[in-house]
């Protein structure tokens, strides 16, 4: 592995502002760990060389001009296959996406152009972001750069593991139930679902709308609040959009967190956890507690019920959202004899099962005569929820937990019961109902040397206490992120 | 009605009007509104449903619907949602339109109506915005989905703002619903909110028809009729949907509930949809649009500005010497600010609404254009009919002179000097022309003389020939009865 494949974020462009390296080098170095990686681990849905390697000779012939560039500028990035980009086709993991080029830029990549931030490829993911393991993926099967024969997690599983195998210091993901977190604690990097609305969705292809949000994936926090700072803020395009300035996420990532009290959610550490999970879990609230925050026992006693609220609200809303997939004007087209039967062919050949499965869920939650039965219920139940929280925040700064209940998983262990697919969101569902924001810090590893995510969670606009926990968190853990899979990786000469 | 039916049943009448707004741009996105032009030009990501695009509501359109709401009497919500009806069509772009379902903008306001009975009161259950749709154009024989060789779609509609106006069941007669839909359409266009041409779709009807025996309370089995495109046909559909229901009942069927759609040319109506056929449109709040809350501040402001309503502005007319009926069709024309600016110029108002309800709408007409954007000022009426009083131009002249003005020719004034239109006021060369006329008709003259008054009518329609129209024909009159009775 080139060394320069190995930095972080932060130190690249260090390097780069330095003019020690040029950003075509960092580019080149990359792109050949992706070439000498990704058939293994298979990220990658689309790797684009030239266009990043054009855009990194422009920001270098910037630089040399004296221009003044951004603070991540030539630093190179993988985006998830969910934000539209111009001109380059977008898919979704979906074959019903297959052909679709973008003729806009959503409002988060146009921000990551304008930082100069070089995407070197658009990675994979369950198709249409419905997954826990990328396995729904219509393309490509993505591993866990830690371990060839299990999943990364889901749905951004690929650009977790891009950033897990060293394939780039930074990514983008987008989490509408825990599809940051859940992929993050998986692949032992750090990924940050922010508030809803922090993060422009313009050009994010939807599916929950209330509560898809796009974040950062990064090996460091640091790296996860330059990156986060960088997509953040108002934008006039999405309504939902917080209209406020955002918050400064990487000024006082280092203040440590003396005094700060650090809500241990009780219900999350009661049942159903790994031991493997909770022994690393552990092990960081005594370290939290070391470095002189305050431990608080609260509950968050409907969090419970997030689950069935969760695959309620976001079925629904997507067998709406994804109604437009018709085969008239973009994506995969199958003949009928008429309209309807074209609609229905289309729609039967491009959705894989798990899609079909939530939109028949979602439409039929949104039936005359069920709606108040469940639309309506899991609305009422979201309302408790965030009550809940506000109640806990009345006592602590943050809330912790675990991400996840287990480590990661083999493919196909979950493939044939969905419902066992879905428990994997129990932690991480309950901020996206709250629209508030939450990360993955990876703590250790387990006893199979898999790495466990630990959540931390902040009220609304709170990112940068969340943060700044989990930067002390890190500086004391001193996790190597180097995956023990990448021996399966090494050798290989970028 | 027929007096007949009228003696039996009921009919008991809801209007839903759509009425598609002029604002710059449309609803949810920065495309401009505009008529013609080549298909889905004016479309962007927004209003073609692209994945990832994001609707954001048009401020302009809000001011829109308060703007009616208010004229109608309704309630403004103090906080109004928009949902998303699902269901696939392909001029639908996102397979849902983003529409309001049970918080609407504007609840519960009325329409008063005149009708041959007096004056009724139609209550309007709400008024709220959503999108329109694209236009499918379906190239095969039989023009319509069914059988078409292939479709093409049009977006440069899909988006466009509109209000869709909700009446109570109050309306009773087809009468009543032509009525109603005029008085909308008249309060849309002094509102200015809209074009509101029924031929053109940018306002459409649809009926919802029952009857129950008079005397009964409880509604009877209601259908939905479709596709009226002017208030006469409104009329008709309502009539034939009467006695069609009448007919039903009478042999002891049942109403069947469902959508019929109106065909003109045959002057019926047909099954579109069976209730069974009926979308589940699954509606719910869309969840990439925030609620609206116009602050109350706005919405004083939108009061204050109300420009003058139909009904202030007959009254209004009615006061200045208009007869009823006149001062209905100037309003209802939108006509009523250019007759504001011809008296301010001077002229006397009933001449100069004539003029407006006659002539020019006529010449609108023709070209299918809007009497009140009609290409003559308030000046140049108040000049064209100072020159009738005056005795300078018949009113046979007037009309050609309107016709030039109308014509971009110039002032009535410039248009008469241009052509030489002047009326012979001068009785000494008018005499002339006389005694020639009288010499040329002897018989005629005769009989004149012989005490048969109406004959004189052939020796005046000669002078004015020989003048070319010229002549001022009460001089001409009195000219000849002072020759020929002298």
């Amino acid at each position: 592995m080139s060394e320069l494949a190995g930095r972080s974020a932060a130190e690249l462009a260090a390097l780069l502002a330095g003019g020690e390296v040029s950003a075509r080098e960092v580019t080149q170095a990359h792109l050949g760990r992706i070439r000498a990686t990704d058939e293994r681990v298979g990220a990658f849905l689309r790797v684009l060389d030239a266009d990043a390697l054009a855009h990194a000779d422009d920001i270098d012939r910037r630089r040399a001009a004296g221009e003044a560039l951004g603070p991540l500028a030539g630093v190179p990035l993988a985006l998830k296959d969910i934000l539209c980009t111009k001109g380059v086709e977008t898919t979704c993991a979906s074959k019903i996406l297959e052909t679709f080029r973008p003729p806009y830029d959503a409002t988060v990549v146009r921000r990551l152009r304008d930082a100069d931030v070089v995407v070197l490829g658009k990675t994979n993911m369950d198709e249409f972001a419905m997954g826990s393991s990328t396995e729904n993926s219509a393309f490509q099967r993505t591993a866990n750069p830690w371990d060839l024969g299990r999943v990364p997690g889901g749905s951004s599983g690929g650009s977790s593991a891009a950033v897990a195998a060293f394939q780039a210091p930074l990514a983008i993901g987008t989490d509408t139930g825990g599809s940051i977190r859940q992929p993050a604690a998986f692949c032992g990097v750090v990924g940050v679902k922010p508030t809803y609305g922090l993060v422009s969705r313009y050009g994010l292809i939807a599916f929950a709308s209330s509560l898809d949000q796009v974040g950062p994936f990064a090996r460091t926090v640091t790296d996860a609040a330059l990156l986060l700072g960088a997509i953040a803020g108002h934008d006039p395009l999405d309504s939902t959009s917080i209209p406020e300035a955002a918050p400064d996420v990487v000024g006082g990532l280092e203040r440590g967190v003396e005094g700060l009290r650090v809500g241990v959610v009780r219900e999350f550490m009661a049942e159903g956890m790994d031991p493997g999970v909770r022994a690393r879990v552990d092990e960081a609230l005594s370290r939290l507690e070391k470095l002189g925050a305050t431990l608080v026992d609260v509950s968050l006693p409907n969090a419970g019920y997030g689950i069935a609220a969760y695959y309620l609200i976001a079925p629904s809303e997507a067998s709406s959202n994804l109604s437009r997939y018709d085969g008239v004007r973009y994506g995969l087209r199958v003949p009928g004899e008429t309209t309807e039967e074209m609609m229905a062919r289309t729609r039967d050949a491009g959705f894989g099962p798990e899609v079909k499965r939530r939109i028949m869920i979602g439409t039929y939650a949104l039936s005359a005569g069920y709606y108040d039965a469940y639309y309506a219920q899991a609305q009422r139940v979201r309302t408790l929820i965030i009550r809940d929280f506000d109640q806990a925040y009345a006592q602590c700064d943050v809330l912790v937990g675990p991400t996840t209940p287990s480590t990661a998983f083999g493919f196909g262990d979950k493939t044939d019961d969905p419902l066992a697919m879905y428990l994997n969101d129990v932690y991480t569902v309950p901020s996206n109902l709250a629209g508030a924001p939450a990360m993955s810090l990876p703590v250790g590893l387990d006893e199979q040397g898999l790495p466990v995510g630990l959540q931390i969670m902040a009220p609304i606009l709170g990112e940068a206490v969340m943060l700044r926990a989990a930067r002390a968190l890190e500086a004391d853990l001193a996790f190597d992120p180097a995956p023990r899979g990448t021996n399966a990786l090494e050798g290989v000469q970028a | 009605m027929s007096t007949d039916v009228a003696t039996r049943y009921e009919a008991v009448i809801g209007l839903e009007v759509h009425v598609e707004l002029n604002t710059a741009t449309k609803m949810f996105c920065s495309c401009a509104i505009d008529f013609g032009g080549e298909p889905n030009v004016r479309t962007c990501p927004v209003c073609l449903g692209m994945p990832g695009s994001l609707p954001v509501v048009n401020r302009e359109a809000v001011a829109a619907a308060i703007t009616l709401g208010l004229a109608l009497g309704c309630a403004i919500a103090p906080s109004s949602q928009f949902h998303r009806k699902n269901y696939f069509y392909p001029d639908m772009p996102k397979d849902y339109q983003i529409s309001q379902y049970d918080v609407p903008i504007c609840l519960g306001g009325s329409l008063t109506v005149a009708t041959a009975e007096g004056e009724r009161r139609i209550g309007i259950t709400r008024v709220h915005m959503e999108e329109d749709t694209g236009k499918s154009l379906h190239v095969g024989t039989s023009g319509r989905i069914h059988g078409a060789d292939y479709s093409l779609v049009d977006y440069n509609r899909a988006g466009i703002p509109l209000l869709e106006v909700v009446s109570e069941p109050d309306v009773r007669t087809a009468e009543e619903a032509r009525a109603y839909l005029t008085e909308l359409r008249a309060i849309v266009l002094a509102l200015g909110i809209s074009d509101a041409r029924l031929e053109e779709g940018s306002m459409r009807c649809d009926a919802n028809v029952s009857l129950r025996p008079v005397g009964r309370e409880a509604f009877g089995t209601r259908v939905e009729v479709k596709n009226m495109n002017s208030v006469r046909s409104l009329g008709r559909a309502i009539e034939y949907e009467i006695a069609r229901q009448a007919d039903l009942l009478d042999s002891g069927e049942a109403v069947v509930q469902e959508t019929r759609h109106w065909n003109e040319d045959a002057g019926t109506t047909s099954t579109l949809r069976a209730k069974e056929e009926a979308f589940d449109y699954r509606y719910f709040p869309d969840p990439d649009l925030l609620e609206v809350a116009p602050a109350p501040a706005w919405v004083d402001e939108i009061r204050a500005r109300l420009p003058e309503l139909p009904a202030a502005a007959r009254e209004r007319l009615a006061g200045l010497g208009l007869p009823p009926e006149r001062a209905a069709t100037v309003v209802a024309a939108g006509l009523a600010a250019k007759l504001d600016e011809a008296v301010a110029a001077g002229a006397a108002a009933p001449e100069a609404a004539n003029w407006l309800a006659n002539e020019i709408t006529g010449w609108c007409a023709e070209r299918g254009a809007d009497p009140s954007a009609a290409p003559i000022g308030g000046a140049d009426l108040a000049e064209l009919t100072g020159l009738v009083a005056d005795g300078t131009l018949s009113t046979k002249l007037a009309r050609e002179v309107l016709l030039a003005v109308l014509d971009g020719e110039g002032s009535p004034r410039a248009v008469v000097a241009e052509r030489g239109l002047e009326q012979i006021s001068d009785t000494g060369e008018l005499e002339r022309i006389v005694d020639a006329v009288i010499a040329e008709q002897a018989d005629a003259a005769q009989r004149v003389r012989d005490g048969n008054d109406k004959a004189i009518g052939a020796l005046v329609g000669a002078v004015m020939k020989a003048t070319q129209g010229k002549a001022n024909p009460a001089l001409v009159n009195d000219l000849l009865r002072a020759r020929l009775h002298a």
